[in-house]
């Protein structure tokens, strides 16, 4: 009757003898619980009798034990027959959150994160029929208002990171990456190891809701998923070691990746691109990039003499916080919005752009728009250079903007109903709600071709764009 | 005149057509209501007051091109009363140059029924004018097939009259670009919603992005230039180049009176005749751009774009379709050389 536990390798375990096995530890759990009530009954008994009853507890409990591992054993050995039989090979799959469209895969996902207990986020009304494969939210409700604050719940220093994505105070990828990894910390000081659990499980299984919800609010970066993924490896290596110390050595190493990746990264890349910047330039830059306008203002201090050009688009107007910099740091600028990219071309010499992500195919993602200037660019024959830190190259491929993107508010791209209009031809939100045939786009990222782009600055050196794949075999050699 | 010359400095006209419309018509009235004795002498004035117009207004060529119109429908009428064949009126061929010794037309014979005959054409010219648009319409159901998706730029009345005589026939999607910092996209979207046609907006830095998806851009344009490029609204040759990246087809619509006589070129100072910067505040108002930080920002709003010629697929007017390699051509047909200089 007493099955082996390393039975039955050939056919796998079938759904009747997952149910026996479940019934023959519910069984052995009962007699453990029946063993303890029998001498709860004998009140009285002496140290030894305890002894022995104390070991029959343990005993069970290394039982069971025993038992755990054998059938993780005799899974994982059938799993590796499976694979070793090749019939089923299980190759890279595809993401949840560009199929939006399949209904199952939704129900899947909903049902994730109604395990996990973050709030889900409510389609959008309107939906573009060309993305229907990726969400389309509208920032209606508040998607914190229903969230528990209890103890399996997310910690708050996640919960304020998640709004000021949402609400859009903190935008740039450097910016969100380090504002993850600051939070992450938090949580991570606060953190108490449960009691019979392992930081390095538990860490990661509290941090995956605490990703779900920040993914709900905005979708990752790639610069956020580079983070995540070093934070698992971190807490997977800290076995073996007491809770300060793995937790002090997670703060140091997530510091350390924010210091090495992003500030140094920073300062390399800037002293390699002035070296391209050149006296009596012109020099066009698309929006805010953190890492852009380093560089410039470290060209400007070291004395170059260039002016620049800052290409802005709606709606969200980025590059006046970029022109704003500039002009602090005393360059002379220049402001057009991207429809006049080609008017004022002529008149640059090198357009320099910065990259939301690196993908393997050589493709630059970047915000909306920088393909225009690109592409422009290329027309008026202006060499166009990519400064990208090295942590921001992923492995993803992509060939143009539609596969994956992330799709904003429409809303942003209309006035308020009964508002003062700063331009009386801009549409209303009733006009647009009340019209079915009327769709409002608005786009966040797009992809640039390799041909576009002379030459990628990184902190390892200056590369075309097409060696990606290459420096990310280097770097996952190095880690 | 002086009302009219300084409506035209005001800018008081909207789009090219209330411009021709407008300028033809004190045209007619200068031809009934002054003093002339022979075609030499009206032409004298009429060119006297195009003088006058197109310095009011030179970045607008349908001053020019409606007064030059005029001028070659004058010559015209001129030789058609005298009996001869109105190819003579033209420059003769190399042929005829060495053949003929007959002089070329002096155009000083008094001739009474000039005027109600010069009348009659200007009139049949301006009914030409206003039926032009529903002409281009009316090719639009050869050029839009079902479920297909266009492009535009801005607003265009030509490009909206042609789209929704296309729906009444057959199902396609819009692509609106709106076009900052006027955003009449927006208008042309809301308008052609208004017909039920599926219509998305985007903004003008998601054209390179959306492009992949596209199968034609429709646009109209303000002017067509001497060797086929374009003088069109800003955000059309950026338009335009990303089509040809991914190899869409670009369609212009224009009427024959927008095609004029003049070339581009950017260099020489006559980028300042072609393009019209209008207010910054349309980019930066002044509540962000007069801060003191902000104060030395230069900004530019430029009003209109050069399209090359090798951008554009296909012309559209109201007398058929036409590549672009072929317009100088039609110049001969409107206008007379001896025209060229005003």
């Amino acid at each position: 009757m007493e099955r082996t536990a390393g039975g039955d390798q050939n056919s796998g375990l079938t759904a009747e003898q997952k149910k026996q096995l479940k019934k023959e530890r519910r069984k052995a759990k009962v007699s453990g619980k029946a063993t303890q009530s029998t001498t709860q009954s004998f009140p009285g008994t002496d140290a030894s009798s305890s002894n022995v009853l104390q070991k029959s507890k343990a005993e069970l409990r290394a039982e069971r034990r025993a038992k755990q591992e054998a059938d993780r054993a005799a899974k994982a050995a059938m799993k590796a027959e499976q694979t070793s039989g090749g019939s089923k090979l299980k190759g890279p799959q595809v993401p949840a959150n560009i199929q939006a469209d399949d209904p199952k895969v939704q129900k899947k996902a909903a049902k994730k994160l109604e395990k996990q207990q973050v709030p889900q986020r409510a389609e959008g009304q309107k939906k573009v029929a060309l993305f229907s494969h990726l969400h389309q939210y509208e920032r209606s409700l508040s998607i914190t208002s229903n969230m528990g604050f209890g103890n399996t719940g997310i910690h708050p220093a996640i919960i304020q990171l998640g709004l000021q994505y949402a609400e859009g105070l903190i935008t740039g990828s450097n910016a969100r990456c380090a504002a993850l990894i600051s939070a992450v910390c938090r949580v991570i000081k606060d953190y108490v190891t449960p009691q019979h659990k392992e930081l390095s499980r538990d860490l990661e299984m509290k941090l995956k809701p605490a990703i779900s919800y920040l993914n709900q609010c905005r979708p990752l970066s790639v610069s956020m998923g580079s983070a995540i993924k070093f934070m698992k490896l971190q807490i997977s290596v800290c076995r073996k070691m007491s809770d300060s110390e793995a937790k002090s050595r997670l703060v140091d190493s997530l510091r350390e990746f924010v210091r090495v990746n992003i500030v140094l990264a920073g300062k390399a890349i800037s002293d390699s691109a002035c070296t391209k910047i050149s006296d009596g330039d012109v020099v066009m830059i698309y929006g805010n990039s953190s890492l852009i306008t380093r560089v410039l203002c470290d060209a400007h201090k070291v004395g170059r003499n260039f002016r620049v050009v800052v290409v802005d688009s709606r709606p969200k107007l980025a590059g006046r916080g970029a022109l704003r910099r500039l002009r602090q740091a005393g360059i002379q600028c220049s402001y057009v919005l991207v429809s006049a990219a080609s008017y004022i071309m002529p008149e640059v010499t090198k357009v320099v752009l910065g990259a939301h992500g690196l993908l393997s195919n050589g493709y630059v993602m970047g915000s909306v728009g920088t393909s225009m200037v690109a592409m422009a660019a290329k027309a008026c024959g202006v060499p166009v250079i990519v400064c990208c830190e090295a942590y921001k190259f992923c492995e993803r491929v992509q060939a143009d903007s539609f596969v994956n993107n992330e799709i904003g508010d429409p809303r942003d791209l209309l006035v308020k109903t009964n508002s003062h209009k700063s331009n009386p031809s801009l549409l209303d939100e009733e006009d647009w709600k009340q019209m079915d045939s009327l769709k409002v786009l608005h786009l966040t990222y797009d992809v640039t071709p390799p041909d576009y782009v002379a030459m990628v600055v990184t902190e390892l050196g200056k590369i075309p764009c097409t060696s990606v794949p290459v420096v990310l075999r280097v770097r996952s050699t190095d880690t | 005149m002086e009302q009219f010359l300084l409506d035209l400095k005001r800018e008081k006209y909207n789009g090219s057509y209330d411009l021709a419309y407008k300028t033809i018509n004190h045209l007619r009235k200068i031809i009934t209501q002054t003093r002339w004795a022979n075609a030499n002498e009206l032409m004298a004035i009429i060119r006297e007051a195009g003088k006058r117009m197109v310095s009011a207004q030179p970045s607008e060529y349908v001053i020019g091109n409606m007064v030059r119109r005029v001028l070659k429908i004058i010559r015209e009428e001129y030789v058609r009363i005298q009996g001869e064949s109105e190819e003579s009126v033209n420059k003769g061929s190399l042929h005829k140059m060495v053949t003929s010794d007959q002089d070329f037309q002096d155009f000083n014979t008094p001739l009474k029924e000039l005027k109600t005959i010069v009348m009659e054409a200007v009139n049949e010219y301006i009914d030409e004018m206003e039926a032009s648009i529903h002409n281009i319409a009316a090719q639009a159901v050869e050029h839009i097939h079902s479920d297909e998706v266009i492009l535009t730029v801005g607003k265009s009345r030509t490009v909206e009259a042609f789209l929704k005589q296309a729906a009444k026939k057959r199902k396609f999607h819009v692509i609106v670009v709106e076009g900052a910092p006027l955003y009449h996209g927006h208008e042309l979207a809301k308008s052609l919603a208004s017909k039920k046609i599926e219509t998305t907006v985007v903004t003008d830095s998601a054209v390179f992005a959306m492009m992949s998806r596209v199968n034609k851009v429709i646009i109209g344009t303000h002017s067509v230039l001497a060797n086929g490029g374009l003088k069109a609204v800003n955000g059309a040759h950026m338009v335009a180049l990303a089509a040809r990246q991914h190899a869409v087809p670009v369609i212009v619509l224009g009427a024959m009176f927008k095609l004029c006589l003049l070339h581009h070129s950017a260099l020489g100072g006559n980028e300042a005749s072609f393009n019209r910067l209008s207010s910054p505040q349309e980019v930066m108002d002044h509540y962000e751009g007069g801060t003191e930080i902000l104060s030395d920002v230069q900004i530019y709003c430029p009003t209109f774009d050069y399209v090359p010629p090798e951008l554009v697929t296909l012309f559209i007017s109201n007398i058929g379709g036409n590549a672009p390699s072929y317009m100088y051509r039609l110049l001969s047909e409107l206008y007379h050389p001896d025209d060229h200089e005003l």
